[in-house]
Parts: structure tokens; sequence; C-alpha cells
């Protein structure tokens, strides 16, 4: 008997060790510290899931919910907007993300990003589209932007939008759930990140203006599914986090016309267990600033330029959808030097947003939107 | 005895046609739930201890087999959930699937991961279902 259990627990050991041999190995791992000295206060409790927070200048809250509205907060009262475009929700498709013109107080342009459907049952893609801010209803809706095709897939519709210091406004749209076909592509939509005018005109100097037959919106191509996105405030470049598959989540820095390399590349391998590709690297794609194994599914990316929290100036945060906490995460010279977690376990946070007054603002699914207090 | 060759051969005919009505909804719920479902219920069915309940072996699945199809057509259970002696309480979003995609979805986990289960769920069951 004894010996019996002896050999139960060593083919246990070696179905263990055989599992883990299925993880991605190449561990590009730093231990993740418990961050102190803060305090999690909620704004205002909100079923459903927030997927953008956007602020007007007097601190009020812009919030998206993907099931299909959005919510103005302002002085302790709820109001929904009037005017919020017809959806296509679908897996994880529906009402992304929210964000105001660089000079809203001038123009009350609003831009959206969601997924919209052309012909009924035939699915959607994602749409960017611009509105007039009256009040609380939005006015002469117009679309900038429409992936195509349609397709039923509930996957990768990417979705995050942010200005650049230009007034560019770059979005994202996922791989689509069609790996092989798009993102490699640049004829087609998915997988890429996009440039376009505020009016929704195409920049002349866009990497693939002049490229035949390519979207020329294009930006950078290569992508996964991107859904965490800021402008570094020195650099004024675009930063990126996406989700991989199993492993492999990146930080990339978006740079002009450049590939960077899904699925030809990746560290991440299939739910299944099973290998995408053998490949890292190759010519001619770029790596990554970093990368996640295990993946920690990240929707969200903000800079910390805000002088209220004592050390975190300069560092990034990044939600955990999988792990319910945000992660800080320190550079030096655009290189990870540490991780650490805040808000263990309040849910899984979708969007993180620096506030005009210089907090942290999170939103937690089926929790609503809080505020990151520091320790006096 | 003729006739009963008969009943026999009908019989089979009819059988055949079910499981293959099944085997078929499976396949396509296979590929469904890799789409909509694998990302938090994981390929084995297994779930995140927890965070995301099991559908391989629930023993919640089988006792509430209307209401987890409901939380499927309508978005979730409100509420905490007990499954397999763990407690859950993170709401499922609304997928927005069709309801033979859903009859798909459940043929194919009700048959999957050591789950069995005797009937076919059909379109129209699903479409009668209401909030």
């Amino acid at each position: 008997m004894k010996k019996n259990i002896s050999i139960y627990f060593t083919i246990l050991i070696i179905m263990f060790n055989f599992s883990c041999g299925q993880e991605p190995n190449d561990k590009n791992e730093i231990i993740v510290t418990d961050e102190l000295n803060y305090e999690m206060e909620l704004v205002f409790e909100n079923d459903g899931i927030i997927w953008g927070l956007e602020f007007l200048n007097d601190n009020s809250i812009l919030a998206t919910l993907k099931s299909g509205s959005i919510i103005h907060f302002k002085e302790g009262v709820k109001k929904e907007l009037k005017g919020v475009p017809e959806i296509y929700l679908r897996g994880q498709g529906g009402l992304l993300d929210i964000a105001i013109h660089p000079n809203f107080e001038k123009n009350k342009f609003i831009y959206l990003s969601y997924a919209s459907e052309d012909i009924e049952g035939k699915g959607g893609n994602t749409t960017i589209s611009r509105a007039i801010l009256n009040g609380d209803t939005l006015e002469e809706l117009e679309v900038l932007y429409k992936g195509t095709p349609d397709s039923r897939k509930g996957q990768h519709f990417g979705g995050r939008m942010e200005f650049d210091n230009e007034n560019y406004l770059f979005f994202s749209i996922g791989d689509r759930g069609n790996r092989n076909v798009n993102p490699q592509d640049i004829t087609i939509d998915g997988g890429k990140i996009y440039r376009i005018k505020d009016d929704g005109t195409i920049p002349k100097d866009n990497p693939f203006y002049n490229d035949g037959n390519a979207k020329k919106a294009i930006y950078s191509y290569g992508h996964r599914n991107p859904q965490g996105m800021f402008k570094h405030p020195v650099s004024g470049k675009i930063w990126t986090n996406e989700h991989g598959p199993r492993g492999g989540d990146e930080i990339n820095i978006i740079e002009k016309g450049k590939n960077y390399g899904w699925p030809k590349i990746t560290y991440g391998i299939n739910y299944s267990g099973t290998t995408i590709t053998k490949n890292k690297s190759l010519p001619n794609m770029e790596q990554p600033l970093y990368y996640w194994i295990p993946s920690i599914a990240p929707s969200s990316f903000e800079y910390i330029s805000s002088e209220i929290y004592p050390n975190w100036k300069g560092s990034l945060l990044a939600g955990a959808l999988v792990f319910k906490y945000i992660e800080r995460i320190v550079l030096e010279d655009d290189i990870v030097v540490s991780r650490s977690k805040i808000a263990e376990n309040l849910g899984r946070p979708r969007d993180i947003k620096q506030g005009p007054d210089g907090y942290i603002y999170v939103s937690i699914e089926n929790k609503g939107v809080y505020k990151i207090m520091p320790n006096k | 005895m003729r006739f009963i060759t008969l009943t026999i051969l009908l019989l089979a005919t009819t059988i055949s046609a079910q499981d293959e009505t099944l085997s078929n909804s499976i396949e396509r719920g296979k590929l469904l739930y890799e789409d909509f479902c694998v990302r938090c219920h994981m390929p084995d069915g297994k779930g995140q201890k927890g965070i995301i309940p099991p559908i391989a072996k629930s023993d919640f699945l089988f006792k509430h087999m209307e209401e987890s199809i409901k939380a499927l057509k309508f978005g979730g259970i409100d509420g905490e959930i007990i499954v397999n002696g763990v407690k859950y309480n993170s709401r499922m979003e609304k997928m927005g699937l069709y309801d033979d995609e859903i009859a798909d979805i459940m043929n194919y986990t009700l048959n999957s991961w050591g789950n069995k289960y005797d009937k076919i769920i059909k379109e129209d069951y699903v479409k009668s279902l209401k909030k």
C-alpha cells in the first residue's frame, strides 16, 4: 500500500511537472509586491461593466456601460446621456470607450468606440463615432471609422482611444478572433492601431497612406487585442498594453508603420496549451517593452503624472482583470523594474484614469467607480 | 414479424437522426464555447476556483438547468451561488448569443468533461424561456 501511494505521488508529481511544462517558459517575471498607504474610496456604485471613464473640466465623470448606456455623474447625481447610438452587444463587444476632444471646452466633441452591426444577424465590428455633447444629450452623431468586415465572432474588438499632442485620435481594433488573417494584412481591419484626424479624415503622413489597397488609417499592425492606451506626457508617444493568448500580454510603444508581430511572434501559447508559434522574435517585428507571463488580462493603462501620491509619479497602472488587482509598474529607462498590487480582490478593474483633480479613478466591474486615496 | 422489423427500423432511424442532431449541435457548441466562454470557464470547463464557477461536473448546472440557460440568455445570475460547495459571486455579462447558439453551447457543455445528459436542448425551448 505504501509503495502504491508513493507511486501515486510520483505520477502526480510527473503530471504536475508536465502541466507546468506546458506553460510558456522564459518568464519575464518580477515578483509582484503589495502596495501600501492608500485607500479605495467609492465614488458611485454601479452594476455591470463600466468600460470607459472620462472627465469633464468640472471633474464630473462620464462612464460608458458595455451594455450600451452612458452615465454622467455630477455632484453626487447620476444621469443617463440621451442620443447614445445603437450598439452590437456580442461577446466582448458592446459600448466601449469614451474620450473628449482636447478642445472640448470650445467644441463639445465626444468620441465613442463601440461594436456596431450593419446588417442584422451578420455580426459587427468596432466603430468610432463623434458627437456633440449638449447638456446631457449627444447630438449630430457621426461615424468616423468602421472596421470591416462585420463578424459574428465575439472576440477582440480592441476599442481604446487616446488623443496625441497634435489632436490626432489613436484607437485600437483587435484581431476579431481571426488571427491568421487580420493582424498581418494591412488591407484588412483588425489587429491594428489606427490614427485619424479629429474629424475622421486620414492624415496624409499615415504610414500606409500611399499604399494601394491598404487601410489608410492604420498606424501600426500585428496586434492581438490592445485595450489599454495612454499618451506619455514627456515623449507624447502612444503607449498600449494588449491581451496576449495564454501568457504574452504586452506593453508596446506605438511607432509609425511598425509590425508588432502577432501571431508570427508571441510569448504566449493557446488557451488549450498548444503552441501558436515557436518564434518569439523575427526580423522587422517589434519586441514588446514588457510581456506578462502569466497573463494578467490588462484592459486599461494609465500614466501617473499626479503629485498626489508619494513616490508614484512616473509609474504606470494596468488593471489585471484575471487577478482582480491594479498593477503599478515602475520603469527605469523604459525597462520594467518593479510591479506592485493595488486594490486586490475588490473586483475586475476595467478602466483606470487620472482625473483633472490629480486623483486616480478606477471602474470595477459590478461595483462602480472608485478613487485611490493616499494615506496621510 | 414484418411489422416488428419495420418498427425497429423506424426506431433505429429516429434514434440515429437524434444522435446526429445532438452530435452536430455539440460540434457547433464547441466552437462557440471556444469563442465566448473559454476565457473565463477555461478549456477544461473547471472555471477558476472562487472566481468563475466550473461547468465540468457542476452540481449547480444539473440542479438548476433552467436558471443556467437563462443566465446565458439574459446575462448572469444575481447574487451568490454555490457550486460544488464553493461560493461564487461574479455575475456573467450578457454575451448576445442567439437562441440556437445557446442550445448548442448547452449541448456541448452538458456532454463534455465527464458531464452527461440524455436529452437535447433545443432552440425552441431556449426561445420559450422568459426573464
